[in-house]
């Protein structure tokens, strides 16, 4: 069509993981895991944790509805969070919130996001920042035992 | 008179705009309409010339600014075609309206087990309230459901509807699928068995002509907002004879006659069901916008609304896979869609990258998308000041989009 995307919300990376989302569906035996609703948008998806003796996520996975922004979300931070400490996940949980808040600003601060960095832009769409962050707020909420989480 | 689409667009200043460097084409009129420029003066004027509280005062301006809301009441009478400005109570909106009715009118009537009807294409403000009662008063709330073109079944309403039915709450136009339900054959035939009827009338408003008298029905509740009008004001008519029935549902100035620690009697219709000072501005922009609706003319409105409605379904059922959800044989120019590879809130954000505003999401109607197995819609929903080519170029972003998520 006639005309390019002005905004760098739908990278090539995001859309990817969009369509192929890594670590997708149910996991039989986590020891964590928890439900994340947004009711802004009716999106709905499931964390499954697996953690083990030394408290290192050594599964995570992830099921559930959404827009492109949670789904890639939810896939990167799997791919984000595999072999990590809890910990460690808490850490980059609050580094994941800084960033897509605007708080962290991935080109002047010292951050351990890796390719998480592509949801730096979500900031400046205020309804979407939801979606991005669903994903880790059910994590951290599976990480601290909660059963639901709700962005509101 | 003829319709001046050119003429229409220039009395709306929000239309004059670009976003994100595109011209403004906004598509989300059911959720709140643009004001024309004469409102806004209207408003403007009161809060620069006529500030004052209304109906307290003997000075000039408390005068003036009392004149002006009464007036705005019997426009809206005039509007409505009820009998008397004592069945006109103006309320914060929609939802105030209904809550209202709920706690007056149900808290009073209902018993245990008595049984309240709505449809399965309520909005929340028609659906919350009554579920609250419910639960205090151990009353049953039954839904008519609808069919997948977003039409009430009605047989499966004079199936539900019973000597147990105490009241009928039904939106006229649902805002979520743009149905346009038969209200006369049902407050007729609700009325037959003796039960009462409120109209959840928020979208009608703007698309057709309310004679509340004609329909016979016993309430009936807008938001001014949605008419062009400001926000934080609407309207609850009810007939005398029934308002007449009904306790105050909240306590304050100017819904009394006379206090004392021991006792306080109410004032008369309509105030008794105002406490407290209004929104005297907004009200008075509500006047202002009913005015403005009285220089057009309702039918030639309604024809171009659904000249734009044949033209956007037609558009709209063009792009490959999408699919429109609500199809009733009646209905207004509200189009609800979904595509297979693009959730909603990415198609808003998409299309509002091309200065389009479409609303995503449930529309406050959760019930309506799980009949339809969807958790969101992409909603446009189009006024008198709409055009195609605004409708074309909704179609190019969808397109656009599709291509992005390819
Ligand atoms: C059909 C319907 N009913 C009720 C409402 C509630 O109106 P308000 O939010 O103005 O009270 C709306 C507005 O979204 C509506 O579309």
């Amino acid at each position: 069509m006639g005309y390019d995307s002005k905004t760098e919300l739908y990278q090539q990376v995001i859309l990817e993981h969009n369509k192929k989302p890594r670590n997708f569906g149910k996991m039989d035996d986590a020891t964590h895991d928890a439900e994340g609703y947004n009711p802004l948008c009716g999106d709905q998806l499931h964390v499954y944790l697996h953690i083990n003796a030394d408290n290192v996520i050594d599964n995570i996975t992830f099921e559930g509805e959404g827009c492109a922004i949670s789904k890639a979300s939810g896939s990167m931070m799997t791919q984000a969070l595999k072999g990590k400490t809890m910990d460690e996940a808490k850490a980059l949980f609050t580094e994941f919130h800084d960033l897509v808040t605007g708080k962290l600003n991935p080109e002047k601060c010292e951050h351990h996001l890796g390719k998480l960095a592509i949801f730096s832009g979500i900031w400046h769409f205020p309804s979407r920042v939801k979606c991005a962050s669903l994903s880790w707020h059910t994590m951290k909420g599976a990480l601290d035992k909660e059963q639901t989480i709700s962005t509101e | 008179m003829g319709f001046d689409i050119t003429s229409i667009r220039n009395d709306f200043p929000n239309l004059q705009q670009t976003v994100h460097g595109e011209p403004l084409v906004y598509l989300d009129n059911a959720a709140t309409t643009f004001k024309p420029q004469s409102v806004i003066d209207a408003i403007t004027n009161h809060y620069s010339h006529e500030t004052s509280n209304v109906h307290r005062g003997v000075h000039h301006l408390s005068e003036v600014a009392t004149a002006a809301y009464e007036g705005a009441r019997e426009k809206v009478r005039a509007f409505l075609n009820a009998n008397s400005t004592k069945e006109i109570i103006l309320t914060s909106g929609t939802t105030d309206s209904i809550n209202l009715m709920a706690q007056s009118y149900g808290r009073a009537l209902l018993d245990e087990g008595d049984e309240i009807l709505i449809t399965e294409m309520e909005h929340h403000s028609n659906i919350v309230p009554w579920q609250m009662l419910c639960q205090e008063k151990g009353c049953v709330l039954k839904v008519v459901p609808m069919n997948d073109d977003g039409e009430l079944i009605i047989e499966e309403f004079h199936k539900l509807l019973n000597a147990k039915t105490k009241l009928v709450s039904v939106v006229y136009i649902s805002n979520s699928l743009g149905t346009i339900n038969p209200i006369k054959d049902i407050i007729k035939a609700a009325h037959a068995q003796g039960t009462s009827v409120i109209v959840d009338g928020a979208q009608a408003v703007s698309h057709t002509e309310i004679d509340v008298q004609d329909l016979d029905c016993d309430f009936f509740a807008f938001s001014a907002h949605k008419l062009y009008g400001p926000t934080g004001v609407g309207v609850l008519y009810g007939k005398e004879a029934l308002l007449d029935t009904m306790a105050p549902y909240r306590g304050g100035g100017d819904m009394i006659a006379s206090v004392t620690f021991e006792k306080t009697t109410y004032n008369v219709l309509p105030y008794k069901f105002e406490a407290g000072t209004p929104n005297v501005a907004g009200v008075i922009g509500l006047g202002a916008a009913i005015d403005y609706l009285n220089t057009l003319d309702f039918t030639d409105i309604l024809q171009y609304k659904q000249k734009l409605l044949a033209y956007g379904t037609d558009q709209l059922s063009s792009i490959k896979d999408l699919r429109l959800i609500g199809t009733a044989k009646q209905k207004t120019s509200i189009l609800s869609f979904v595509h297979p590879l693009i959730h909603a809130h990415d198609m808003g954000t998409l299309v509002d990258e091309q200065g389009i505003a479409i609303r995503t999401g449930h529309h406050c109607t959760q019930p309506v998308m799980k009949h339809f197995g969807v958790p969101a819609t992409s909603r446009a929903s189009l006024a008198m000041y709409n055009t195609t080519e605004e409708i074309d170029a909704l179609v190019k972003a969808i397109l656009h989009a599709v291509e992005v998520f390819q």
